[in-house]
């Protein structure tokens, strides 16, 4: 039953993931993008990460895509005009991906024990608070950077969406 | 029968071949921007499936994969952020998104 769950979100998100990539209109892709972060925070949500699935879908589907498809409605981008082909390009681009695939083949048929199953974990702490214990108690330094760099972020877009750079 | 740690390893780097693919073989800089996204999905995958594989003695997860996931999701959105704001700026000037109409820092 979950491998039978575990195929079913993997292939719907790695479907939508190459939507984003063959799609012509932004629109489009941007769409399937949403879909395929929703599948990917199930995927989380079969590996027992409650509460990072529910940050994947809060933040990532919904605020970052929310960003995107902002930014393609206001820059109004219609289906892009097929060009003229970079044959250079394109062949490189090939080699590079196929040799990831070979590699990815490579690495997963050794024997690294890829094939342990999920061991049992216990359900006495939910999820959520164990992730912020540790959050607070080991990565606190980290956790305050991060806020910095928010902050950074957030002046720095204000700064690159004023109207003139003095 | 339960999903192996082989197989959300096999999921996370399609999905990163994907994303690759994508960033590589498309023109369109918002495009590849979605790509980059999904790269880093990818990765957050692969260290969700590490830490769910990684029971200790008590009986949980390592938490450490799940804590680098939150990191790399808040990173994520700030950099979407500036590079969005980057974008904007960059269409305002030239009036483009297309990355071939872009090359003024071409040698």
């Amino acid at each position: 039953m979950q491998l039978v769950l575990f195929w079913v979100f993997a292939l719907l998100m790695l479907v939508f993931g190459a939507a984003v990539v063959f799609l012509r209109s932004p629109v489009s892709s941007a769409l399937s993008l949403v879909v395929s972060l929703v599948f990917m925070a199930a995927l989380f949500v079969t590996l027992d990460a409650f509460f990072i699935g529910v940050v994947q879908v809060l933040v990532y589907a919904g605020a970052v895509m929310v960003l995107f498809l902002f930014i393609i409605m206001l820059l109004d981008l219609r289906v892009e005009r097929p060009r003229r082909l970079n044959i250079g390009a394109w062949t490189g681009g090939g080699l590079v991906v196929f040799g990831f695939v070979g590699l990815l083949g490579k690495v997963l048929s050794s024997e690294l024990g890829f094939d342990m199953e999920k061991p049992p974990v216990s359900t006495q702490i939910s999820d959520a608070s164990a992730v912020g214990l540790m959050l607070f108690r080991y990565f606190n330094l980290p956790f305050q950077i991060i806020g910095v760099l928010l902050l950074v972020a957030t002046v720095g877009v204000v700064v690159l969406s004023k109207k003139e750079l003095k | 029968m339960t999903p192996t740690l082989g197989h959300y390893l096999a999921v996370s780097g399609l999905l990163f071949i994907i994303g690759l693919a994508g960033v590589i073989l498309r023109r369109n800089i918002i495009i590849i921007f979605m790509c980059l996204e999904l790269m880093l999905n990818a990765a957050n995958l692969s260290l969700v499936a590490f830490s769910r594989f990684n029971v200790n003695v008590a009986g949980l997860p390592n938490y450490n994969g799940q804590v680098l996931v939150f990191f790399v999701i808040t990173v994520a959105a700030a950099e979407v952020a500036v590079g969005l704001a980057i974008i904007v700026a960059l269409f305002r000037a030239r009036q483009t998104i297309h990355v071939e109409d872009l090359n003024s820092l071409k040698f």
